[in-house]
């Protein structure tokens, strides 16, 4: 992991001061709530539908088990509305359904970031500075500014990679943090990089995307994407840049987000997004970051090109950590014949470690994911009991450093073979050891209606419907890998548009309502290349949603060839057939409901 | 190039400042290019950027160009919708005046300068990066 340095941490506290000083001003009516609003987005506050966010950066992900103890303290301490506004949302929400609003929770989203829905505002600052403690912030996680750089979960471990890409994360995300000309974009602005063959962070839906490549000499480079997005106008960055050497990135980005700047639309916020000017601009605008690149390094000199020092003294946080060697390795014939002995005992053990866990670079090792999927919590959701367990199990079991994934699960990257087991035990204790990663039921879900002020409906429910629905793990093997996504509103956190099975929340007259998408790709080699999935019909009504998706999966086992996975057979047999049972679907509910 | 700290400007100086039509003095929109100033620079002693609303970002790029790219020499004054908050930044993208607006408190706007005694990127005023100036 990255380590800070004296000046890191010096300017994260006094961020944290910056921040009490500007709460401050608003309590007391020196700065307005207008002006107070960017400068609290940009740290991190959002204000909800009962109570305000708090989004907590996580860059690149990781996280060390002290900092999942820190996480877990704020949730304890101080997720926890005041009664009055608890007993509204209560109230509000259990009207239309809702149960449960879970309280001293941490939720872990698809930029890799951690959210707390209840802490109050009068005790932001106090969060702002514990979290300093542990050399974390909520720096430019929310505001029209550059977000939280996102990457490959296996980053640095990953069989199929190119280069490292956190290295380079780590330099983007230093001038990315409060750069002083890029602060007031005409919207939010968000980059994944990944550096392995395979894409695991969906970077084509990136306002930028970058990818580590090499060129035909064997340099190192980035093949650079720009215009991706989803929200109201779903579109794949097209590729400006075939191979940009490695130390340019910084001196190109600046020419890219200046442009953008410069002349992305301010008039209306749905098409204030670089994906518009891009679109709108074609080659002029490629012409126009080239030429300003071509300015910033001739005439500025290209101040931000990347040292070989500069490369090294961050990238030397990123070698693996001393415990990969601790211990003498057992020989591979051994450990291979181990695992076949406990897979052979536990059945469940078996489907865990073939679904779970993912091969390493190093042989030894392996990349577990702990599901956050599972019944009775929302996807992505963490008690701070949990959150406890898990620091002890990275400490335990991952050299103390965890990754959160886009997938809302967490990741583990240092895990010696021989202890699967026993981490297998210690997370089926915990409950974080669903044998269901790139199933039916790891599914994306963003809070939704439930918490958030923008969502035209709920999220949590249809997830939770889902997810009972399908218990049976015989029944979700069959079924397969599948990417289903689900959206409270078309700003799409939930990355409906990505999703094999995508789910998004309308609202009509008043009432949720929730649109079904089918066939789209995050570009993962599962996927396919990336795309919008496409609308197979009026929106359902949220009891006709779980029926809907067994009438669409049911369509697809009776569908499949042999082997093959449900997103391929979409492309095969196209929408209709799917449209068609959907449709029965939704008629059987309704005729129901008029017959009861 | 070494630049004073940005001088602040109440409303009413500014005001009367530019109540004149001294053609030294360059109010410039925000959607404008500055490069269209490149060939009469010389003659121009100050430029008014304009923030219309404080989170319209434009005129960062703009000071940026100007002193940077065009090796504008003058003053550069934020005016309109000027935020202390963003004075920082103002500072660092080369602006060296800014308009506050009537009612500011100052030394709430003086104690946003001692903040942060280095930032990471490089900008108009300290051209290198951190790590190029410490030598990381």
């Amino acid at each position: 992991m990255y380590q800070y340095t004296d000046f890191d941490r010096q300017f994260v506290r006094q961020r944290a001061d910056q921040f009490r000083d500007q709460l401050g001003r608003w309590q007391t009516g020196k700065l307005s709530e207008e002006e107070f609003r960017p400068l609290r987005l940009q740290n991190g506050w959002y204000v909800q539908r009962y109570a305000p966010m708090l989004r907590v950066a996580v860059p690149y992900g990781e996280l060390s088990s002290r900092q999942i103890r820190a996480l877990a303290l704020i949730a304890r301490e101080y997720d926890e509305p005041e009664a009055e506004v608890y007993r509204t949302a209560l109230e509000t929400q259990g009207a239309l359904g809702t149960a449960t609003l879970p309280t001293h929770y941490a939720h872990f989203t698809t930029r890799t970031n951690v959210q707390y829905n209840w802490i109050p505002l009068s005790k932001s600052a106090d969060v702002m500075d514990l979290l300093a403690s542990v050399d974390m912030h909520g720096i430019q996680t929310s505001g029209n500014c550059i977000r939280n750089i996102t990457t490959d979960e296996r980053a640095g471990i990953a069989q199929d990679e190119v280069a490292d890409p956190r290295p380079f994360a780590e330099i983007m995300r230093q001038w990315s943090t409060l750069h002083p000309e890029f602060a007031f974009l005409p919207r939010k602005f968000k980059i994944a990089i990944t550096g392995a063959t395979e894409d695991r962070a969906a970077t084509d839906w990136h306002d930028v995307g970058l990818k580590l490549v090499r060129n035909d000499a064997g340099e190192l480079g980035f093949r650079v994407a720009v215009g991706g997005g989803m929200g109201r106008t779903p579109m794949i960055g097209p590729v400006v840049r075939e191979f940009l050497p490695w130390n340019q990135i910084m001196n190109y980005l600046e020419a890219v987000v200046r442009v953008y700047n410069r002349y992305g639309r301010r008039d209306n916020k749905y098409k204030a997004r670089i994906k518009i000017l891009v679109k709108a601009e074609g080659q002029k605008y490629i012409d126009d970051v080239e030429q300003e690149y071509r300015e910033i390094v001739e005439i500025d000199g290209g101040p931000h090109t990347i040292t070989q020092a500069e490369f090294d003294r961050v990238a030397a946080s990123f070698v693996p950590p001393a415990l990969a060697g601790r211990r003498d390795a057992m020989p591979q014939g051994e450990r291979d014949a181990l695992l076949q002995r406990q897979s052979a005992a536990s059945v469940p053990f078996a489907r865990w470690l073939a679904r779970n866990v993912a091969p390493h670079q190093d042989p030894g090792l392996r990349a577990v994911t702990l599901s956050f999927k599972r019944r009775l919590q929302a996807p992505g959701d963490a008690s701070a009991d949990q959150l406890d367990v898990l620091a002890g199990l990275v400490d335990r079991f991952s050299a103390g450093e965890a990754r959160v994934t886009h997938d809302q699960n967490i990741l583990l990257p240092w895990v010696h073979a021989e202890d699967l087991f026993e981490l297998w035990q210690a997370a089926s204790d915990a409950g974080l050891a669903s044998a269901n990663v790139h199933l039916l039921t790891d599914m994306i879900a963003c809070p939704g209606g439930d918490f958030c002020a923008l969502a035209n409906a709920r999220s949590i429910p249809i997830a939770e419907a889902i997810t009972e629905r399908y218990q049976d793990l015989d029944e979700l093997d069959d079924i397969g890998e599948i990417d289903l996504h689900i959206s409270g509103c078309i700003n799409s956190c939930g990355h409906h548009h990505s999703g094999h099975i995508g789910i998004l929340g309308v609202d009509k007259d008043g009432k949720e309502w929730y649109q079904v998408t089918l066939g789209g790709s995050d570009g993962s080699a599962l996927s396919g290349r990336s795309a919008a999935g496409k609308v197979i019909g009026p929106s359902f009504s949220a009891p006709e949603v779980p029926d809907v998706i067994e009438a669409v999966l049911t369509t697809y086992r009776d569908t499949r060839l042999a082997g093959e996975t449900f997103i391929n057979t979409v492309r095969r047999v196209g929408l209709d057939p799917f449209k068609t049972a959907a449709n029965a679907a939704r008629f059987a509910v309704a005729a129901q409901e008029s017959a009861s | 190039m070494t630049l004073k700290p940005i001088r602040l400007v109440s409303a009413e100086e500014h005001a009367e400042a530019g109540a004149s039509d001294d053609p030294k003095v360059v109010r410039l929109p925000n959607d404008a290019d500055p490069h269209t100033l490149a060939d009469r620079l010389d003659a121009i002693e100050r430029i008014d950027l304009d923030f219309p609303q404080f989170h319209d970002g434009r005129a960062f790029s703009q000071a940026f160009l100007l002193r940077r790219r065009l090796g504008f020499k003058g003053d550069i004054r934020a005016t309109g919708d000027v935020l202390i908050d963003q004075l920082v930044q103002m500072e660092r993208t080369g602006f060296t005046s800014a308009a506050l607006k009537p009612g500011v408190d100052a030394a709430d706007a003086q104690r946003q300068f001692e903040r942060f005694p280095a930032f990471y990127q490089g900008d108009a005023v300290e051209v290198e990066p951190l790590f190029a100036r410490t030598g990381a």
